[in-house]
């Protein structure tokens, strides 16, 4: 009767407060903005990629001036009303808000080390880089641009997938992407992905998956199903690398991992090779 | 908000279902009063509980599965096997063989009636090798001007350490580029679940179709409940939310028409239920037969194109 329950006690722990976002979550060194934005958001002691936003992305890898965007206000609709512990359009709005973005992706033209190119970067922060109409419509956008104008196509891939509150229509972006693909693909332009932490589920299932090249970063999930998934649905034991960058390159679903400062040259010499 | 195109053809085809009795070509196949019975249908609104019961009966046990209509609707079957580099998975199906005097090419996820067949299917989950199957046949029947028929029977992609490693994600995306690419005429149907990426990774076809009792979704009721709900117990919740039935998947323009089921469900008589899917194969791949390829690949490209809603 008096016997006391350890595991409890620890169970009632109260959880560690969050980490502050410009903390690094491998090496917990901490930064202030302006140190990270000019290290292209690479942590300086052990060389973590934080997250990066699109916008700061492009900045990153275009030519400096040199960038057009597209489609800008594209919004999601709610095509089936969809609620569950909150509205769709709730959720929309709040993300909206947050980062300053109508949707989870920015296209537009730019110019890397002097060719012009088109570029597609997905924004993480925008719910989770999920893939709805807009999203969809936007990245085929892109690719119709670069036919048009007869310039490959940049991707940056950040996206936990399909937005399921868009039901059977997210899904129906994979086959929409993939179809704008293959005419990307007609009008003899190439695409080169860059896939970014995380690449999972329906983007990878899809236009995320159909580079010429495909380039990470270091330590990215790339992943149909992630580790958590697989773990509660088949109990199986997951080796350490499971679903990262290092362990598709390994099992040669990757042409190379770059460090961040090495994208953007590594994407010049790219746009020279099919230019 | 002005209308967007897609909404506006969305209302278009709407009204068109509602006001013509029969159909116009009828891509619903079967007698007067079967029609009838589905038109109602479409123009009810389904409630949750209609939702929840298609998602029951798309589930099963006793619902034909691939190859009982292969079975039922083909003459000299050959099944092919293997994906020709590493394996041959039991969950996807491939073969050749004669729908009518057609020669055509049929894959579709296979499920399995006992335990020990379940396990060698893996509960119709494929691995990649099983889209690299699908694939590898789909080459062949292009060349050789084979209608392809899919038949969607999967709850999913299989989820697991080995898949993964064998590039799940990069075979799904490459295998509805190959069929984005076809130049033959494409029908898939969906028989059962159409389980997401492991769905449209067989299904980017020229007609799209479902079984009146099917289910097409883009996450399964409980996975979605678990990540929005925080409880997979919701899942019934879930799906009258994202709503996976045939009725809602037609109305969103995402399949081209129901194909009827006997009443009670296609499991309560098989013989009827694959009379009734083969009319409305014949009469998809009829429609399409004369269509030059590279039209087939034109239009077929717009249709999957001009899917979603935004403004």
């Amino acid at each position: 009767m008096s016997k006391i329950d350890v595991s409890i006690e620890t169970d009632d722990k109260p959880a560690p407060p969050p980490k502050h976002p410009n903390t690094c979550p491998e090496c917990h060194s901490h930064y202030r903005d302006d140190e990270l934005e000019r290290a292209q958001w690479v942590c300086a002691q052990c060389g973590h990629h934080f997250p990066m936003r699109a916008h700061a992305r492009i900045t990153s890898l275009v030519d400096e001036g040199s960038f057009y965007e597209e489609s800008a206000d594209l919004h999601s609709e709610d095509p089936l009303g969809f609620f569950d512990l909150r509205p769709y359009t709730e959720r929309l709005a709040e993300a909206e808000m947050s980062t300053g973005l109508a949707d989870a992706i920015v296209i537009g033209q730019g110019a890397i080390e002097g060719r012009g190119c088109e570029l597609a970067v997905m924004d993480f922060a925008f719910m989770g880089g999920s893939m709805g109409s807009v999203v969809g419509e936007k990245f085929s956008r892109a690719c119709d641009s670069a036919a048009e104008r007869g310039v490959p196509l940049i991707t940056v891939t950040s996206s936990g997938g399909a937005r399921m509150q868009e039901g059977i229509l997210s899904l129906m972006q994979l086959p929409k992407t993939v179809c704008a693909v293959e005419d990307l693909h007609d009008a003899g332009q190439a695409m080169i992905v860059v896939m970014a932490h995380p690449t999972t589920a329906g983007v990878l299932a899809s236009f995320a998956s159909l580079g010429d090249v495909l380039l990470a970063e270091p330590g990215a999930l790339i992943a149909f199903t992630g580790p958590r998934v697989v773990e509660q649905t088949t109990r199986e034991k997951l080796p350490e690398d499971f679903g990262l960058a290092e362990q598709n390159l390994r099992f040669g679903h990757l042409d190379a991992i770059l460090e961040r400062p090495q994208i953007r040259p590594t994407l010049g010499r790219l746009l020279r090779v099919f230019g | 908000m002005a209308p967007s195109e897609h909404e506006l053809r969305l209302r278009e085809r709407l009204s068109r279902l509602r006001n013509v009795p029969l159909l116009g070509g009828a891509r619903l196949s079967g007698e007067l009063e079967r029609l009838q019975r589905q038109l109602d249908r479409i123009q009810q609104e389904p409630t949750s509980d209609d939702i929840w019961r298609s998602v029951e009966l798309a589930r099963h046990p006793e619902r034909p599965y691939t190859l009982d209509y292969v079975g039922a609707l083909l003459d000299d079957w050959f099944e092919l096997h293997g994906d020709r580099g590493d394996g041959d998975d039991g969950a996807m199906v491939a073969g050749l063989g004669k729908l009518g005097d057609r020669t055509v090419a049929l894959v579709g996820q296979q499920k399995g009636r006992d335990i020990q067949e379940r396990t060698r299917r893996q509960f119709g989950m494929p691995y990649p090798e099983g889209y690299r199957k699908a694939m590898r046949v789909f080459e062949p029947a292009g060349r050789h001007g084979f209608p392809v028929i899919s038949l969607v029977d999967t709850p999913g992609a299989y989820p697991g350490v080995a898949a993964e490693q064998h590039g799940q994600g990069g075979a799904i995306a490459t295998s509805q580029l190959v069929m984005a690419r076809l130049a033959v005429p494409t029908v898939a149907c969906v028989i059962g679940e159409g389980g997401s990426g492991g769905a449209i990774a067989i299904a980017l076809a020229d007609r799209v179709l479902m079984q009146e009792n099917a289910i097409y979704s883009v996450i399964s009721p409980e996975g979605c409940a678990a990540i929005l709900w925080r409880d997979a117990g919701e899942a019934k919740k879930a799906a009258a939310a994202f709503k996976p039935d045939a009725a809602h998947c037609l109305e969103l323009g995402v399949i081209d028409g129901i194909v009827p089921e006997p009443a009670g469900g296609a499991h309560t008589d098989h013989v009827e239920a694959a009379r009734l899917l083969g009319d409305s194969l014949r009469e998809a791949i009829e429609e399409l037969a004369d269509v030059p390829g590279d039209e087939l690949r034109r239009r077929r490209r717009a249709k999957f194109r001009s899917l979603g809603v935004y403004a």
